[in-house]
C-alpha cells in the first residue's frame, strides 16, 4: 500500500498534458461514447456536472472551507483543481439519490408480473476525482457489490465508469485525508491520474495511466514526455499538501475507541448541538444508506419500486411496530460516527471515512468530525486516568 | 438478482387467533433458492408493499408464514386470498443452524409471534436424536400458534404458559422460563433457541446463563427496520451487524452486549 | 433427581432441621389450599402437581394469575404482617406436598440462625422472581402492538 506521501508514478508511461491536452482529454472520452463528469463553478459553488468542454471547468477557482461554511473565491492562477470537495461527491452519479429498481403488473386474476429495471447503459467519465474520493468509490464498492448479494445496478455503473484521479495540492481547511490514509497522493485504481502543476514554466498536468484503456487514450492525446522539472514539482506540491491538513484525527485505533465509548459523555454535548437533519449524510460521499418506496398507479394495477436516500438521522429510519429503536438524536449521532469509524471495519472490513471534510463543512452547527473523535478520545482517556481527585 | 421479488401463489390462508394468519406460497414459476429454519423472505403484498417475515414451514417446496396484522403491509398480507400472488425475495440471513447443536440438548423458547420462525426448527429436529423441549409463552390461550400441531412436538417435554388465563384454560400461567424447571436439558450440553419480543429474550437468555448454558450455545432472533435485506440499506444495524446479513439469528456471546447498549 | 427450589437452595444441615418439621400432605385436583384475606400460618412445597394462584373476580371465574410447579413454593405471607393470603391458592392437578406450619418455623429460625439466614434468602429469590415475571408481564409483550403503527 503506498503511503500518503508517495510520490506520483514516475514510470515510463508518465507525460506532461498541457490545458489543451485536457481540452484534447475531454474532447476524446466524449468522442468514446463517456458522459464526463467533472467539477464546474456554479450557482457560487464548485459542483459535479456533466462536461460538454474542458472549457467548463473552474480554471482559477478556489474555495474557503471551514465548519459550515463553504465559499469560492478567485485564485491568483487560473489552476482547474485547486479546490477541495465540494458539496456533492461521485456517489451521486454511481448510488445516485432516486432509482426505479423494478415494475409490477397486476392481472385481473390476482397474478403478478415482476420486470427488473434495466437502465440505459451509461459509460461515465468522471474527471477530477481527488484521491480521498477514489478511496470512497472503492468502499462503496465493497458495500454495493463486495458481499453475498451484488446491486447489478450500481455495478454495472461502476465498471463502465472511467476514473481520472486528480491529485491534490490544495488542501481545504476541514481535510484531513492523510490521518485516514487516502491521499493527498493518487492510490491504485484509477485509470488516469493527472497532478496539475503551475509555476513560472507554465500550467500543466503531469499524467500517467493506471490501465491498458487510461494509456490508449494518453497515447491519442497532444503530449510530450515528462521533464524533471515537472516531476519534481508536482512530487513536492503532492508532499506539501500532506503538510497542510486543516485537521487531523486522533492518532489511535478509531474502531477501538468507537467501540469503547459508547456510554461516553461526550454524546450528550454534541447531541445538544447536532439539528439531526442528516446533511453530514447526504453529502458524505461513503454513506450509502437508502429506503424504498412502493407506488401505484391510480388504477392500483401498476406498482414501482423506488430506492432512495435516506439518512440513519431520520426518526422513522429504526422503526419497528413498537417505536424507533433510535429516538434521541443522541443515539442517532452516536450510530453516524461509530458506524462511519468504527462498526464499518466490522461490517466491511475498512473505515468508513475518507477525511474529505464534506460533513464538517456542510454542517449547518459546524460539528466537526475530528473534533468529536478527539474529544471521545480524551475522555477515554480521562476514564482511564481514574477519577479526578476531588479536592480543589 | 436478489432485489426484484418473483411472483408466488397463495395456495392457502389460515386464522391463527384474532389478528395472525398463516399463509403457504407456492412458486407460479422460477421458485427460489431452498430456505432454511431462521432464515426470512421478504414478502410483498401488491401495492402495499414489503416486509421481512421469518418462514414458519418449508414442507414439500411450499413456503408458509404466520404473519401478524399489525401495519399496512402485513395487514394486507393478512388478507391475500388463495389464487392470487405475492412477490417474495429471499432466503436471507443466517438461520438457526441445527447441525451444529447435533449431539446436545435442545432447548427452544418462545414468545408469541416467534413461535412462528421456530416452528421448522422443531420440525426439523422432530427427526433428530437429541432430547428436544419446547417452551411456549402466548399471551392468552386465544393467542397460541399451531394449536393443533403442539401434541407432538416435544421430546421429552413441550410446555405451554400464558400471560393471562380465562375461562376453560387448565393450563400454566406464568412467564416461559417458569417452563424451565419442567425441561429436562443438561445445561452445558444445551443448545437454546430464543425467538420472541426482546425483553423476553433478554430475560430468557439471562436465566439461561445463569444456569450454565454457554453464550455461544444460545442462539437468539432479533428484529430490526429492514428494507433491503441484501446489506444495502443500512436499516438493520445493530452496532457491528448487519442483521439481513449476520442475523436474524445471532449467538448470544456477541448479542448480549449489543442489547445492553441502549437505542444501539 | 436434581433438586431445585428450596431443597437446592438451602445447606445441608438447615435443610434437614428443617424437613423435619414438614408434613406430607396431599390435595386432589379442584382442592382450594387457602383462600384470599385467610390468615396465612403455613406455607408448601410441591412435590410433585401444580397449584395454581388466583384472583377472585366478581362475575367471572378466578382469575389464574401464576402456576407453581415442582419444587415449588406455595405461600410467603406467612413471613411478614399482616401474615394474610393475598391470593388464592387451588390444586389444579393432584398435588403432594409437604406442608410446614408458620409458627414451628419462625420457632426454628429463632434458634437457628444459619437456617434462618437461608430460608429467608430463599425465600427472597422466590418473591423477586415473582416480581420481575409480573413485571415481564405487566408490559404485555405478547400483545397488540401500539395503535397506528406503521411498518
Amino acid at each position: 500500500m503506498p503511503s500518503a506521501t508517495a510520490p506520483p508514478d514516475a514510470g515510463s508511461t508518465a507525460c506532461v498534458l498541457d490545458p489543451e491536452g485536457i481540452g484534447a482529454l475531454v474532447r476524446e472520452l466524449r468522442a468514446r461514447g463517456r458522459t464526463v463528469i467533472g467539477p464546474t463553478e456554479r450557482d457560487g459553488a464548485i459542483v459535479l456536472a456533466e462536461l460538454e468542454s474542458a472549457d467548463e471547468l473552474p480554471y482559477g477557482w478556489g474555495v474557503e472551507l471551514e465548519g459550515g461554511y463553504y465559499r469560492i473565491k478567485r485564485r491568483t492562477d487560473a489552476a482547474a483543481f485547486a479546490h477541495s470537495a465540494g458539496p456533492q461527491s461521485w456517489k451521486n452519479f454511481l448510488h445516485p439519490e432516486r432509482v426505479r429498481q423494478w415494475t409490477a403488473d397486476r392481472a385481473p386474476d390476482g397474478g403478478m408480473t415482476v420486470r427488473a429495471e434495466r437502465p440505459e447503459p451509461t459509460s461515465f467519465a468522471f474527471l477530477g476525482v481527488r484521491p480521498c474520493d477514489l478511496r470512497a468509490i472503492q468502499i462503496q464498492d465493497r458495500v454495493m457489490t463486495g458481499g453475498r448479494h451484488r446491486d447489478d445496478a450500481y455495478e454495472e455503473r461502476r465498471t463502465g465508469a472511467f476514473l481520472i484521479v486528480v491529485e491534490c495540492t490544495e488542501p481545504g481547511a476541514t481535510c484531513f485525508c492523510v490521518s485516514m490514509g487516502t491521499g493527498p497522493a493518487a492510490q491504485p485504481g484509477y485509470d488516469l491520474a493527472l497532478t496539475e502543476v503551475v509555476d513560472g514554466t507554465g500550467h500543466r498536468f503531469l499524467a500517467r495511466a493506471g490501465t491498458e484503456e487510461g494509456a490508449d487514450i494518453l497515447a491519442g492525446l497532444p503530449r510530450r514526455p515528462a521533464d524533471d522539472l515537472t516531476r519534481t514539482r508536482a512530487r513536492e506540491d503532492v508532499e506539501a499538501a500532506a503538510g497542510r491538513m486543516g485537521r487531523t484525527m486522533p492518532e489511535v485505533d478509531l474502531r477501538a475507541l468507537l467501540a469503547g465509548t459508547l456510554e461516553a459523555e461526550r454524546w450528550n454535548d454534541v447531541a445538544a448541538r447536532c439539528l439531526t437533519c442528516g446533511n453530514c449524510t447526504m453529502a458524505c460521499p461513503t454513506c450509502f444508506c437508502t429506503t424504498t418506496e412502493d407506488v401505484t398507479d391510480l388504477t392500483g394495477d401498476h406498482a414501482e419500486r423506488w430506492r432512495r436516500w435516506e439518512s440513519c438521522y431520520d426518526l422513522d429510519f429504526t422503526h419497528l411496530p413498537g417505536g424507533s429503536v433510535r429516538s434521541s438524536g443522541r443515539s442517532r449521532y452516536r450510530q453516524w460516527l461509530t458506524h462511519k469509524l468504527g462498526t464499518w471495519w466490522d461490517q466491511f472490513d475498512s473505515s468508513g471515512c475518507v477525511g474529505c471534510g464534506r460533513c464538517i463543512v456542510w454542517c449547518p452547527v459546524a460539528i466537526d468530525i475530528t473534533e468529536e473523535a478527539h474529544a471521545l478520545h480524551q475522555e477515554s482517556l480521562d476514564r482511564q486516568a481514574g477519577p479526578k481527585d476531588e479536592t480543589p | 438478482m436478489t432485489a426484484v421479488p418473483l411472483p408466488y401463489r397463495v395456495v392457502a390462508n389460515r386464522p391463527e387467533s384474532t389478528d395472525t394468519r398463516t399463509i403457504e406460497l407456492r412458486p407460479a414459476g422460477e421458485a427460489l433458492p431452498a430456505f432454511a429454519p431462521g432464515q426470512f423472505a421478504m414478502l410483498y403484498a401488491f401495492g402495499a408493499g414489503e416486509i421481512p417475515v421469518s418462514v414458519a414451514g418449508l414442507r414439500d417446496g411450499t413456503l408458509t408464514h404466520t404473519i401478524r396484522g399489525v401495519g399496512a403491509v402485513s395487514r394486507a398480507l393478512c388478507a391475500v386470498r388463495p389464487g392470487t400472488q405475492v412477490g417474495v425475495r429471499g432466503p436471507f440471513g443466517t438461520g438457526w443452524d441445527l447441525p451444529s447443536a447435533a449431539g446436545r440438548d435442545l432447548l427452544v423458547v418462545a414468545g408469541g409471534i416467534g413461535l412462528a420462525p421456530l416452528r421448522p426448527l422443531v420440525q426439523a429436529a422432530a427427526s433428530a436424536h437429541n432430547r428436544l423441549n419446547v417452551l411456549i409463552g402466548a399471551r392468552t390461550p386465544e393467542d397460541l400458534l399451531y394449536r393443533d400441531e403442539l401434541d407432538g412436538w416435544g421430546r421429552p417435554y413441550c410446555g405451554v404458559t400464558v400471560d393471562r388465563a380465562g375461562p376453560g384454560w387448565t393450563g400454566h400461567v406464568g412467564v416461559v422460563t417458569t417452563l424451565l424447571d419442567r425441561a429436562a436439558f443438561t445445561p452445558h450440553e444445551t443448545t437454546a433457541f430464543i425467538c420472541g419480543p426482546e425483553i423476553m429474550i433478554r430475560a430468557t437468555a439471562r436465566e439461561l446463563l445463569h444456569r450454565g448454558v454457554p453464550a455461544q450455545h444460545i442462539r437468539v432472533s432479533l428484529e430490526r427496520n429492514m428494507h433491503c435485506a441484501t446489506g444495502h440499506c443500512g436499516h438493520c444495524q445493530l452496532g457491528p451487524l448487519l442483521l439481513c446479513r449476520d442475523g436474524p439469528v445471532v449467538g448470544y456471546d456477541h448479542a448480549e452486549p449489543l442489547l445492553a447498549v441502549r437505542e444501539l | 433427581m436434581k433438586r431445585t427450589g428450596v431443597l437446592a437452595a438451602l445447606p445441608e444441615g438447615p435443610r434437614e432441621r428443617l424437613m423435619e418439621l414438614g408434613r406430607e400432605v396431599s390435595f386432589p385436583a379442584g382442592t382450594r389450599i387457602f383462600e384470599e384475606g385467610q390468615r396465612a400460618d403455613r406455607f408448601w412445597i410441591i412435590r410433585t402437581g401444580t397449584v395454581n394462584l388466583d384472583v377472585h373476580v366478581p362475575g367471572r371465574q378466578a382469575a389464574v394469575v401464576e402456576t407453581i410447579g415442582a419444587d415449588g413454593l406455595v405461600g410467603w405471607s406467612w413471613l411478614c404482617p399482616p401474615h394474610q393470603w393475598h391470593l388464592g391458592a387451588e390444586a389444579a392437578r393432584p398435588v403432594d406436598a409437604w406442608e410446614f406450619d408458620a409458627a414451628e418455623v419462625l420457632a426454628l429460625c429463632e434458634r437457628d440462625p444459619a437456617l434462618d439466614h437461608a430460608l429467608l434468602t430463599y425465600v427472597v429469590e422466590v418473591i423477586g422472581h415473582r416480581l420481575r415475571s409480573s413485571r415481564t408481564r405487566l408490559l404485555d409483550l405478547y400483545g397488540p402492538y401500539r395503535s397506528g403503527s406503521a411498518e
